[in-house]
Order: structure tokens, then C-alpha cells, then sequence
């Protein structure tokens, strides 16, 4: 008798012993995502509640539950400010037992929700913000960077400009997090292609007004005015731009714009622009039905970011379901070790230091001649191989990064 | 060429008229909400939401109708007065009585809910507004390139301010108005109508903001947001003049154009908070604002 139940108790502690890692199952029955972003102000157009509603669109297409558990999603709007994202971050995780966090436009408040998710030891996904330092100076075990960032921004319009002649510089900046990463970024691609930089100027966020910023980027004698700036700051800084006759004087180079800004502003002023984006609605046929579903819901094609909030809620919730869990280490270990293959990346993965990699794009805006239809904007005019377009891991300052 | 801390002359006087331009805005939109504080004591947080709906009105007249800007310049203050009359009639006047926190608080209220019906109608990215053809290209004036437009502006808005100013300060109109926030009851034994002399007038303060709307459109993306980013710094252009007093605000809102516009070369971060940090300066040395007369 006791010979025969000593191998079932041993086998039963052997279960037990590996039981936590395999069968944690789903926390408190239910798949929770946090989404925080800009939901009113500058940038809730490129992603905001209509991002928000990407990631329904992600959930739904998953069925809505996993497992028989629910998947359910929380919004809030972080309104640009780094302590309101972090604060309710914490909130979050502690209260509603979120499993997994959305970060929205605005390097700042991502900075400091990534923060938040190593500290409580949870995923975070951080899709909006453009920062590099989010898998650099500031990585974490924890923080995956998709659709963009400063340093393929920088390589892909920044080196673009200066091989079609763009040697002189001169920077616009929105002075915070984004805009100084964006700009070091591209004055380190300007100068490696043997460019230089004449001068700078960093303007507050949501500045009314960018005539003074013309008169000085006019004398500065540079050729080329590099808007590390975005949304209504972009848009702005491009009317006067034309207004005050920098144009066509010198050329600007928009180094983060999105589609919702070539529309507001027209393809009068922008058309020529060379841009780069992580993903173009009329790129594919896969694309296009995913682009003609958001716009039957909210009226206009959606921004790569959009997009890539799709993507990125999709790919945690395939962890999801291929694990059974919603636990983050293993969560973690499976994004970092698969392949993201939907409409948006095709064979993106997830590197060590958190960068998701994949294939961007070089495009430019059409002339009013050559767009047929409303929303057909862009030319693509270079594929940008993952691999090249994002910093290397030689090249990374992110702790994680084994060397 | 000469330098003042480095940056030359030349440069310097471009950079004080583009001041001078951005400080006629200031001028005209603080001196409704001075008109509106000095005759009726509200202070009326929703000047920037009426500022956007001129603006939006511009634009709606121009891309649905078809009425060019010369129309909607005249058109669109007028429909923001008469939406200004309706709140005045509604909302507003049960207020007089009451603290100004509470006018306030409704003003503000009413700031949420107009951009919120535009966020929601046409987004934040904003629409474009093409400067009218008689006002398009400009002129090189050695030291800087002025669009037209922009000297438009400043002209306009200098009109509009000395008109405003004669009218209160030198007509027997003006004298009635002033007349009749000190002593109402008095004022009304004489036979006059002094609530809608008030309805009026707060019409006549919010179509001002109509006005700097349409004026703005051209230069500004006619966007939701495009009042709330402004009407925090007229406030402290209305704090600095002194509340209430008319001229105070024109000088004021000129003359922080300018420092603002300086700030721009010499410490660009700090452009938007200089308004503020002067704000405490004089504050701390004369409570009443510049402008403005100790109670």
C-alpha cells in the first residue's frame, strides 16, 4: 500500500512544483486591458478614443473572451500630463487588476507609465509615444515599443533629405521628451551623412503662434527646416511656414506627421513631403478592409497608430490565448519570442530591449493632380527594412541588451 | 550690422512688430472681457469658446454657404453677439447677484460644452482657411518679410479697439452704460432699460471675440482647441491692465505681444509662461493691475 502511493504523492508534488507556471490561468476571471492616452487635446486625433475603439475592434475580432473569460476594456485620457498617466497607471494595477497597459501618444506620460509597469511587474505596450529612450536609457523588463520610433524617424525622412541634397539644417522643436529625442536623433543622421546643423529653437507645446520661430529659422541661412514637432504644433508651424515665404525658400522636412495632418492641411501646402509612417491604409488589400471598417464607424481612414493599436492588443491577446494565461512573465517571454504577422507587420518581432521590429515605409504626398480620391495621399516610395531603420542592439543603451 | 546680446538689430525689429500683430489679438479678445467684467462683473471664461465659434463660423460660411471672409467678418460677430444675447438671457443673468466664482464656473461650463460639440464634429486636427485674395502675399521690408494679412490685422484690430474705447469713454451711450453698473436703479428712474442695456453689452463684448475668431482664421488652423490655448494668456493681459479698464487692456495686450514676441529669441522656452511670471511681478507691486483704479 504505501509503496504504491509514495510515487503518486511524489508525482502529485511534482505537479505542484510546476503547476504555477503552466495552469495560473486567467487573474480574477477576466482579461483586463488599460488604454491611456490623449483623448481631447493635440494629438486625440491620430489616436484617442478612435484608438480606443481599434482595440475593441482587436477584441472583437478575437471573439471577445478567451477561455470562456472575458476580455474587457478600460479608457482614460492622461490629457498630456505625466502625472496624471502615471497616477492612474497605478490606480490601474492596483485597483482594477489590470493585466496588461496601453500607452498612447506622448513620450512623457509613456516615460512615466513604463515606469509604473516595471515597478508592479505587468506589460505594458506602449504604441503612441514616439521616444526612443522607451527601449534605450529607460527600458524595462517590462515595456514593448511598437509602430514607431525617434530613431526610425530620424533614419527614414532625415537620411531621405539629405541624399536628395538637404545638407543645412535648422530645427524646430516642441520642447519636451518627444521633440528632444526626436531631435538628437535626426542631428546624429544629419551629421552622419556628412550634414549640418546651423541652429535651433525649442518651442513650449501648443504654442499659437510660430512666426517669430520662421523669422529665425529664415536667418539662420540653413536649407532645410526640420519640424520635430507634431499634430496641431506641426500643422501650425507649416501655415506659417507658408505665410511668412520660408517656403519655397527652404524645404521642410516634416520628420513626424501624420495622415490626419496632410488632411487638415491640404495637399496644396504638403504636397512633395517626404514622411515617414509605420503603415499606409491603401497599401494592401488586407489594409484597405481593415481601414474600411474604421472608417464606416468614425468617418476618416485611420492613423498608423490607430493601426498599430489594433496590432498591438491583438498580439498580447493571441499570448493570451496560445498560453491560457494572462500571466506577465509569461506573457512577456511569448511576445518577445513569436512573430506579429497581421495587416499592419508582417514578420515584426519583439526584440530583447523591447523594440517591436518591422518593416516602415518611405513615402511622400501626392500633388493635388495625383490624388483620384478623397484620403489618397501617399506615394510609397522606399520599403524600409526593420532591421536598418531601428538602432541595433550594438548601438542600444538599454541595460537588457546582453553585449 | 548691430548685435544686442547677440542677435542683431535688424532681427529684433521684425521679431517686436510680429509681437505687435499677436498683441492685437490679445488686445482685441481682452478688451471684450474687460468691456464684459468693468459694465456687468462676470467674468467670462467662455470668451475663448466664442473666439473658436467665429472662427468656425468663418469657416462654415465659407465651405457651406459660400459667403467669402469680407461677409463672415461682418456676419459672424454679429451671430456670436446674438448667441452671446441668448446665454446673457438664459443663463447668465441669474448670476449677477452671486459671487463671480459662480460666473465663473458657468462660463467655464459653457467653454466645455461648445468645444466639445465641435471636438466631436470635426476633430482636434482643425480646418484650413485660405487667406481672402486681396489680402494674399506680402511685403519685404528689409529687415523681414510681412504677409499682408498680418498688417490687416493689426490694423483692423486697432480700429475696432479706438472705436470700442470712444464709445464707452466719450459718448453719451458709453456714460449711460457706466451710469448704470454704479447705481442701476437710479439710472432706471431716468426712464432707461438697464437689463437689456446689459444684455447688450455682453453681446457686444462676446461679438468682439467673434470678430479676433474671424480675424484669426487665415493665420490659425480654425481648430476646437484654438481658444483654450489663448484665453488663459488674455486673462493675465486683463489681470496685468488693471480688471476692467478699457485702454489698460489694449496697451497691456500690444505691450505683451511684443515682450512675448522677445522672449521668443532670447529664451524660447520660456515663451509661454513669460506672460504669467510678469502677471506676479505686478501683482506683488500694484494689486489693481497697471491700468486699473483701487476700489
Amino acid at each position: 500500500m504505501k509503496l504504491r502511493t509514495l510515487p503518486a504523492i511524489l508525482a502529485l508534488a511534482g505537479f505542484g512544483a510546476i503547476a504555477p507556471l503552466h495552469a495560473a490561468g486567467i487573474s480574477n476571471d477576466v482579461i483586463r486591458i488599460g488604454f491611456i492616452t490623449d483623448m481631447s487635446g493635440v494629438y486625440s486625433d491620430i489616436d484617442g478614443p478612435a484608438g480606443g475603439d481599434s482595440i475593441r475592434m482587436a477584441i472583437e475580432d478575437i471573439g471577445g473572451e478567451i477561455n470562456g473569460k472575458k476580455i474587457e476594456l478600460l479608457v482614460a485620457d492622461h490629457q498630456n500630463k505625466a502625472d496624471i498617466a502615471s497616477a492612474r497607471a497605478r490606480e490601474w494595477f492596483d485597483e482594477q487588476k489590470i493585466d496588461v497597459l496601453i500607452g498612447g501618444t506622448n513620450s512623457s506620460t509613456s516615460l512615466a507609465m513604463a515606469g509604473v509597469a516595471a515597478e508592479k511587474k505587468k506589460p505594458f505596450i506602449a504604441v503612441g509615444a514616439a521616444a526612443s529612450d522607451l527601449t534605450n536609457a529607460q527600458c524595462t523588463p517590462y515595456t514593448v515599443h511598437w509602430a514607431y520610433d525617434t530613431t526610425a524617424l530620424a533614419r527614414g525622412t532625415g537620411s531621405a533629405v539629405v541624399n536628395a541634397g538637404g545638407k543645412d539644417w535648422f530645427f524646430l522643436t516642441a520642447d519636451y521628451a518627444f521633440g528632444h529625442a526626436l531631435e538628437r536623433d535626426t542631428v546624429a543622421v544629419v551629421k552622419a551623412a556628412g550634414g549640418n546643423v546651423l541652429g535651433n529653437v525649442r518651442a513650449p507645446l501648443s504654442t499659437t503662434d510660430f512666426s517669430s520661430f520662421m523669422l529665425q529659422a529664415q536667418s539662420s541661412g540653413a536649407k532645410i527646416l526640420g519640424l520635430a514637432n507634431a499634430g496641431g504644433d506641426f500643422i501650425n508651424s507649416v501655415k506659417a511656414a507658408r505665410e511668412f515665404g520660408v517656403t519655397p525658400g527652404m524645404n521642410l522636412a516634416g520628420l513626424l506627421v501624420f495622415i490626419n495632418d496632410v488632411h487638415a492641411l491640404g495637399l496644396d501646402a504638403t504636397q512633395g513631403m517626404y514622411l515617414t509612417s509605420g503603415w499606409y491604409w491603401d497599401m494592401d488589400d488586407e489594409s484597405r478592409q481593415w481601414a474600411a471598417r474604421f472608417q464606416e464607424k468614425h468617418k476618416r481612414m485611420p492613423s498608423f497608430l490607430q493601426a498599430g493599436d489594433y496590432s498591438a492588443a491583438s498580439y498580447y491577446l493571441r499570448g493570451v490565448k496560445e498560453t491560457g494565461t494572462d500571466d506577465a512573465d509569461t506573457l512577456m517571454k511569448w511576445m518577445k519570442s513569436n512573430r506579429v504577422n497581421d495587416f499592419f507587420a508582417k514578420d515584426g518581432y519583439v526584440r530583447e530591449d523591447g523594440q517591436m521590429i518591422y518593416d516602415m515605409y518611405l513615402v511622400q504626398v501626392k500633388t493635388p493632380e495625383e490624388s483620384t480620391r478623397e484620403w489618397d495621399y501617399y506615394k510609397i516610395v522606399e520599403r524600409l527594412p526593420g532591421e536598418s531603420v531601428y538602432g541595433s542592439l550594438e548601438e542600444s543603451t538599454c541595460k537588457l541588451v546582453k553585449k | 550690422m548691430t548685435d544686442l546680446f547677440g542677435v542683431p538689430i535688424q532681427a529684433l525689429l521684425g521679431q517686436v512688430l510680429l509681437g505687435l500683430v499677436n498683441g492685437s489679438f490679445y488686445a482685441v479678445l481682452s478688451l471684450g472681457l474687460a468691456v464684459i467684467f468693468g459694465l456687468l462683473n462676470i467674468i467670462n471664461f467662455a470668451h475663448g469658446a466664442l473666439y473658436m465659434l467665429g472662427a468656425f463660423l468663418a469657416w462654415m460660411g465659407l465651405s457651406y454657404f459660400g459667403l467669402n471672409y469680407w461677409v463672415m467678418l461682418i456676419v459672424a460677430p454679429i451671430l456670436v453677439g446674438a448667441f452671446g444675447i441668448l446665454l446673457e438671457k438664459t443663463l447668465i443673468r441669474h448670476l449677477y447677484k452671486l459671487d463671480h466664482l459662480y460666473g465663473l464656473l458657468l462660463t467655464f461650463g459653457i467653454t466645455l460644452l461648445l468645444e466639445g460639440v465641435f471636438r466631436s464634429f470635426y476633430g482636434v486636427s482643425g480646418q484650413p482657411y485660405a487667406t481672402p485674395a486681396l489680402l494674399q502675399g506680402g511685403v519685404n521690408l528689409g529687415f523681414m518679410y510681412l504677409p499682408i494679412y498680418r498688417a490687416w490685422v493689426v490694423v483692423a484690430s486697432i480700429v475696432v479697439c479706438l472705436a470700442t474705447w470712444f464709445m464707452i469713454e466719450k459718448t453719451r451711450l458709453g456714460a449711460l452704460l457706466r451710469a448704470g453698473t454704479e447705481n442701476p436703479k437710479l439710472v432706471e428712474a431716468f426712464g432707461v432699460n438697464v437689463p437689456r442695456m446689459v444684455t447688450l453689452t455682453y453681446g457686444f463684448g462676446v461679438a468682439l471675440a467673434g470678430f479676433a475668431g474671424v480675424l484669426a482664421a487665415p493665420v490659425m488652423q480654425v481648430s476646437p482647441l484654438m481658444g483654450s490655448n489663448l484665453i488663459i494668456v488674455v486673462f493675465a493681459v486683463v489681470v496685468i491692465g488693471g480688471m476692467g479698464s478699457i485702454m489698460g487692456s489694449i496697451l497691456t495686450g500690444l505691450g505683451l505681444g511684443v515682450i512675448e514676441g522677445l522672449t521668443k529669441v532670447f529664451w524660447p522656452e520660456a515663451s509661454n509662461t513669460v506672460v504669467f511670471i510678469i502677471m506676479v511681478i505686478i501683482l506683488l507691486l500694484r494689486p489693481a493691475g497697471l491700468f486699473g483704479k483701487e476700489k
